[in-house]
């Protein structure tokens, strides 16, 4: 019996949904279909209009100050002289931006044929979240989506943590660029100059790298860490105009030794020599070592795939494996596959909202970039990409998306897709190639009995085993 | 400045005449027309900026130029003022209808937001320690009461909060921009949930609200018409709580949450970033009142945050994570007027752990009051059930008109 649903568990829960055929093609185990996804180096978006975070924010930044310049102006004419022209907003040159990024992304999950390694991009995305209601993060998040997991979804797990504290949209988001060691050299000048004004650091970026991206929280951290680690990262910035400091490459990550807090520094009990960037890296690489953080991501890694609570024994064998590889993702990947637990009892998880358009799309072969408003869905079902609202990501439990209002959205939703392709695609015939061993009888009288080929659609979009994986 | 200078519940409840001449009011608990809303403000705001001590001596000095003075605070007392932002609660302030709390928290001392929204939410003493929240079991804990609907309480957005899980029956509502579906399509759909008691129950709460959202006299249309434009979600949620709310067959206890509190750097002073959102939060607040009407009467809303910031500014014009904060009490059916603080004071050596304000005051003292007195919870429950081991915080009575 658990044999037969291992595929439609494979695709469903592994994967982002089954395109028709594709539980067809899984020969023999669904564990041998998602190993083999993890073989060859990870996909990239190969959208040609897509540009790097530094060119991105190279024009903002221009703009910016193209906008602050005409603001001066503005303020030395006299009232009755001559308006200037108005110039665009910083949100309206990023808002077409962010739109590319999250189609590109949305167009691979619904066409990708690996799509278990494209649900493990998703999960780092939103392990490492970044949220595009602030600022300049609406036009960088897709970047370091691109930028930073992409290339170590299939890695380390400590490369892609330090290509994520170093990447710009998260230096941004958690305000580390304007983060300044107390003795400083920068800090010292302000001081002799007499400023009223204090600069001094800011933990943000600190707190939430050992609260979310690595120990977790109970983790063995104390707030003297928080401060510590803080100071350690003072210098973590950006390239580019800023007075008469050094520029650096513009939109690029630089380290600004004259912000960076001197001094060799204890962070959990252990002491980092000043070595100014690299005293920084060397916390990072140990962090990522740290027992707490393989617990951590073990544990997430283990709600995400297997149960809401997920039971201890399957966090234990991945957070083992993390520790034994260095934190070795495809190894870690591997034993939560061959946790027993992964595979007996199917439909553990409930769909987010994502989830569920994503699949939809796959199951019914609705091309992703279709119509005026790509991302219109998911704005309607609550989930619109890349703005979780903060740095701790979507929450990933059953309770935080089954909500009735959200519930009827789905099914209005499903009704409206019925009604766009109902007339060209049998529900009836898709509801096997979809669900696999998980299809219900009663759901499958369901779509037969349907009144039009649009109810059917709806139908299967609506059921039970459709609403979770 | 000593500590306790100021205006505690006991100092208050000694003013007695105040009290007496309000017992005269209906009853709203006893027969259940009261109305409570509980608005989960994420991100901890700032308490010392929302409600600045102005006249505390250390106050200016830990706030450099982001610190507020007697010129542009809006006083509520000759040491705290609100934010010039809080025209509306200045104004709710003078006509008795807000109590503010200062130095107040949850009983979570560490400073992860999201372990202490899970603790504001869950009403336990640990993070993580239930999957029901206080204000679910408090309705579970309500006396019966003669409402038609048998959601009592009503979360505005499409998912539920934590504070509002639990057994008793609530509901979620949010504007739909899509097509409503048939009678068959529904009726099919009904059916194929038999089997699957949690999508079954979803389903009939989301009919349940629907129809109330669809009954005459109801406006919901404007409120969906708002949506899409940013910033809107918040006025738009205010407006569907006041249409739930006016309906006496309707819920008789919303809850909703705001973000973008979590202001590090750059948080401005009278004016910015958070000047801005407050502005919001009060606009929103009175437009709350105007909505509902005679009802108002009857309503008491309750903000919280999940912890303070810093009593200093940090590097970079901001606030980091820190321990007490402000909360408010806001309605008709609240005996306002007052400024309820134990203040700690702000220099060095009364900060938490050197850099927060001090706790001295249990949010828990202030929920319990409310709900017991307001919506009639037992407080034999409030002890047990709806706050695990808050034995140590003990109700705070005469908040709301009995």
């Amino acid at each position: 019996m658990l044999e037969k649903l291992d595929s439609g568990i494979a695709v469903n829960r592994f994967g982002l949904g089954a395109r028709p055929g594709e539980l067809g093609t899984l020969v023999g185990d669904g564990r041998d279909w998602l190993r083999a996804q993890l073989k060859d180096p990870p996909p990239q978006l190969s959208d040609s209009r897509l540009r790097s975070s530094s060119d991105i924010l190279v024009e903002a930044l221009a703009l910016r100050k193209e906008i602050r310049q005409s603001r001066q102006a503005a303020a030395l004419e006299t009232a009755a002289g001559p308006q200037l022209p108005a110039l665009m907003k910083v949100p309206q040159l990023l808002r077409p931006v962010y739109i590319e990024e999250a189609t590109a992304r949305f167009r691979q999950a619904v066409a990708t044929d690996r799509p278990f390694v494209e649900r493990l991009t998703q999960f780092w995305t939103n392990h490492f979240a970044v949220s595009v209601d602030k600022n300049l993060v609406l036009g960088l998040a897709g970047s370091l989506e691109r930028e930073a997991i992409r290339p170590h979804v299939l890695g380390n797990f400590g490369d892609m943590l330090l290509a994520v504290e170093r990447h710009p949209a998260m230096l941004l988001y958690l305000d580390n660029h304007l983060s300044v060691g107390p003795n400083s050299k920068a800090a010292r000048n302000v001081e002799r100059r007499h400023v009223e004004r204090k600069v001094g650091i800011n933990e943000n970026l600190a707190r939430e790298a050992l609260e979310l991206h690595t120990l977790g929280v109970g983790g063995g951290y104390s707030q003297t860490d928080v401060t510590t680690f803080a100071k350690v990262i003072t210098g973590w910035s950006i390239g580019g105009e800023q007075g008469r400091r050094p520029q650096g490459e513009p939109g690029k990550f630089m380290f600004r030794v004259e912000l960076h807090e001197p001094g060799a520094k204890v962070v959990l009990g252990r002491r980092y020599p000043d070595t100014g960037y690299d005293q920084g890296v060397a916390v990072l690489r140990d962090l990522a070592r740290n027992p707490s953080t393989a617990r951590f991501i073990a544990t997430k890694l283990a709600r995400h795939f297997i149960a809401d609570d997920p039971p201890s024994k399957a966090i234990e064998r991945i957070a083992q494996a993390f520790g034994a590889s260095g934190g070795y993702l495809p190894a870690v990947y591997g034993a939560l596959i061959d946790s027993p637990d992964a595979w007996a009892e199917p439909l553990a998880k409930y769909k987010t909202p994502s989830d569920y358009i994503v699949s939809s799309y796959r199951g019914l072969e609705i091309p992703a970039d279709g119509g005026r408003a790509p991302l219109a869905p998911f704005d309607l079902l609550g989930q619109r990409p890349y703005s979780p609202g903060s740095p701790a990501g979507w929450p990933d439990r059953s309770a935080d998306w089954d909500g009735a209002s959200a519930l009827m959205k789905r099914i209005e939703w499903a009704d409206a897709v019925g009604q766009r392709v109902g007339n060209r695609r049998d529900a009836a015939q898709l509801a096997p190639q979809l669900l696999g061993e998980t299809l219900t009888s009663a759901t499958r009288t369901a779509v037969a009995r349907a009144s039009s080929g649009a109810q059917a659609v709806t139908l299967l979009l609506a059921a039970p085993e459709f609403m979770r994986r | 400045m000593q500590r306790r200078d100021f205006l505690s519940a006991g100092a208050l409840a000694a003013s007695g005449a105040l009290l007496t001449s309000r017992l005269s009011f209906a009853n709203t608990s006893a027969d259940g027309k009261a109305r409570f809303v509980f608005v989960i403000l994420r991100g901890a705001l700032d308490g010392l900026a929302a409600v600045p001590p102005y006249g505390d001596r250390d106050y200016a000095s830990l706030r450099r130029d982001l610190a507020l003075s007697s010129e542009n605070v809006l006083p509520i007392s000759d040491v705290f003022g609100l934010h010039p932002s809080l025209v509306f609660l200045k104004e709710s302030f003078s006509a008795r209808e807000l109590v503010v709390f200062h130095a107040i928290a949850s009983p979570y001392r560490d400073r992860s937001h999201f372990d202490g929204q899970d603790v504001l939410e869950n009403g336990y003493v640990r993070p993580h320690a239930a999957q029901s929240g206080w204000l679910n079991r408090a309705l579970v804990a309500m006396p019966d009461r003669r409402v038609s609907t048998k959601e009592v309480g009503v979360a505005l957005g499409q998912n539920i909060p934590l504070v509002m899980r639990g057994p008793a029956a609530v509901t979620s509502w949010s504007p739909s921009k899509l097509a409503a579906l048939d009678e068959d399509t529904l009726e099919r759909i009904t059916d194929l949930y038999a089997g699957d008691p949690l999508l079954a129950k979803r389903l009939a709460d989301a009919l349940a609200a629907d129809a109330i959202a669809a009954a005459p006299g109801v406006n919901m249309e404007s409120v969906a018409k708002n949506g899409g434009a940013p910033g809107a979600r918040y006025t738009e949620v205010v407006h569907a709580a006041a249409e739930f709310l006016r309906r006496d067959d309707g819920p008789k206890v919303a809850v909703f949450d705001t973000t973008g509190w979590d202001t590090h750097a750059n948080e401005g002073s009278a004016q910015g970033q958070l000047a801005a959102r407050l502005a919001a939060l009060d606009a929103g607040l009175r437009s709350l009142k105007e909505q509902l009407g005679p009802v108002w009467a009857d309503t008491a809303v309750l903000l919280a945050t999940e912890f303070g910031r810093t009593a200093a500014i940090n590097g970079t014009r901001g606030t980091d994570h820190g321990t007490a904060a402000a909360a408010f009490l806001i309605g008709g059916a609240v005996r306002g007027g007052r400024v309820i603080a134990d203040w700690p004071g702000l220099s060095g050596r009364t900060l938490y752990q050197g850099r927060d304000l001090m706790p001295t005051q249990d949010l828990r003292s202030v929920l319990k009051g409310v709900l017991e007195e307001h919506l009639s919870v037992p407080s034999r429950e409030l002890d047990t059930v709806v706050f695990p081991d808050s034995g140590a915080a003990k109700a705070l009575r005469g908040l709301v008109r009995t």
